[in-house]
């Protein structure tokens, strides 16, 4: 069923564009470019932290992070090998990102920590720069309960991204 | 600054580590590995994150991300009640949370700090403002096309696959953050 979800956006979309005379491939293309210039402005980062998370895989370092937090994340249900990103996802995105393709990578994409790094990455925010931005922009400065019930939402996600891995692919 | 604490961190770690480990010529190759494999990563998705932010500009100028946020406005005076009386911030709002919902990043953060400014009441958050900034910080994407374009970037035959699981575990986790500032705010008096 997910296999029909994208083309057929694409699909109905540029109907849908045609059909209100607009130029939908110009609006692609003008879309396109946008893409292609974030890509530009998150490269930098990219290979930076990718550096940095590869030194810390070689150098063993993730994997004594995992067997650190396994007592706690055995008991959450969260694969031990994933505690590197859920430490990281709350602080940065494109660090987030860069680790989470490096599970993928070393894992494989179609499997458990794969998959769980995979839906933990799709379903959870950058939440202290969310906070930042938007608190920085309105001007608060007592935030109250903000932090608590936003780091709440995000253990909710990595609980439930290991606990839908599971069910979903099954085996 | 911080993301120079957490970087230099890394490295320090990684240092201390591999000294422990005596994996020190591991180490000097991955760094270089670790640079290049940020290209390939970024090179390798850039099709896919073409494709989808053209199809959000699509779905902007034919109107969709309108007419979705229209139809969602009724459903937000629950969650903000001020919405009643202030069409405009209704209006913001309802664009923040599509924009959301489809993945539009770039257009979700302006409209949501629109909405932020005109609840701001001095310099302590309002329970709204807080609901608002804990919806955004719980993802309610409903296509994450990045991590899908990663997936695909791996050699992963369906890249898709994981939507429904994404669709649950960001359903419960906003649904129970929002939950969470909800029973905070009956406790946590300004």
């Amino acid at each position: 069923m997910t296999d029909y979800i994208v083309p057929l956006i694409l699909l109905s979309t540029a109907a849908l564009g045609l059909w209100k005379r607009e130029n939908v491939y110009d609006i692609l293309l003008q879309g396109a470019s946008q893409g292609l210039k974030l890509l530009v402005s998150i490269l930098p980062a990219l290979i930076l932290l990718l550096t940095a998370v590869h030194m810390l895989r070689a150098s063993g370092a993730i994997e004594l992070l995992g067997q650190v937090f396994s007592p706690v994340f055995t008991r959450l249900g969260i694969p031990r090998e994933t505690a590197i990103l859920v430490l990281v996802r709350p602080f940065s995105g494109s660090a987030a990102l860069a680790v989470g393709a490096e599970l993928m990578a070393q894992y494989g994409v179609d499997s458990a920590v794969g998959r769980t790094a995979a839906i933990m990455l799709g379903s959870t925010e950058t939440t202290f720069y969310t906070i930042s931005v938007y608190f920085g922009a309105a001007g608060i400065r007592k935030t109250r309960y903000t932090v608590p019930a936003a780091l709440f939402a995000d253990l909710t996600g990595f609980c439930m991204a290991s606990l839908t891995a599971r069910l979903c692919f099954p085996g | 600054m911080v993301m120079s604490w957490i970087l230099f961190g890394m490295f320090l770690i990684s240092f201390l580590c591999a000294l422990a480990t005596g994996s020190g010529s591991a180490l000097a190759a991955a760094s270089l590995e670790g640079a290049q494999a940020g290209v390939t990563l970024a090179v390798s998705m850039a099709g896919a994150v073409c494709l989808w932010s053209g199809v959000g500009r699509l779905l902007e100028t034919t109107g969709v991300t309108g007419w979705i946020s229209r139809r969602m406005r009724p459903l937000l005076t629950r969650l903000f009640p001020s919405v009643k009386t202030d069409a405009s911030l209704g209006a913001s709002l309802s664009a923040n949370i599509c924009a959301n919902l489809l993945g539009l990043g770039n257009a979700a953060t302006p409209m949501g700090i629109q909405a932020a400014k005109r609840m701001r009441r001095g310099d302590t958050a309002t329970d709204e403002l807080c609901r608002l900034v804990v919806l955004n910080t719980a993802s309610i994407q409903l296509i994450p096309t990045n991590v899908a374009a990663v997936r695909s970037a791996l050699g992963c035959a369906a890249p898709f696959d994981i939507l429904p699981a994404v669709w649950i575990t960001s359903f419960l986790s906003a649904g129970l953050g929002v939950a969470a500032a909800w029973l905070l705010g009956k406790v946590w008096k300004q």
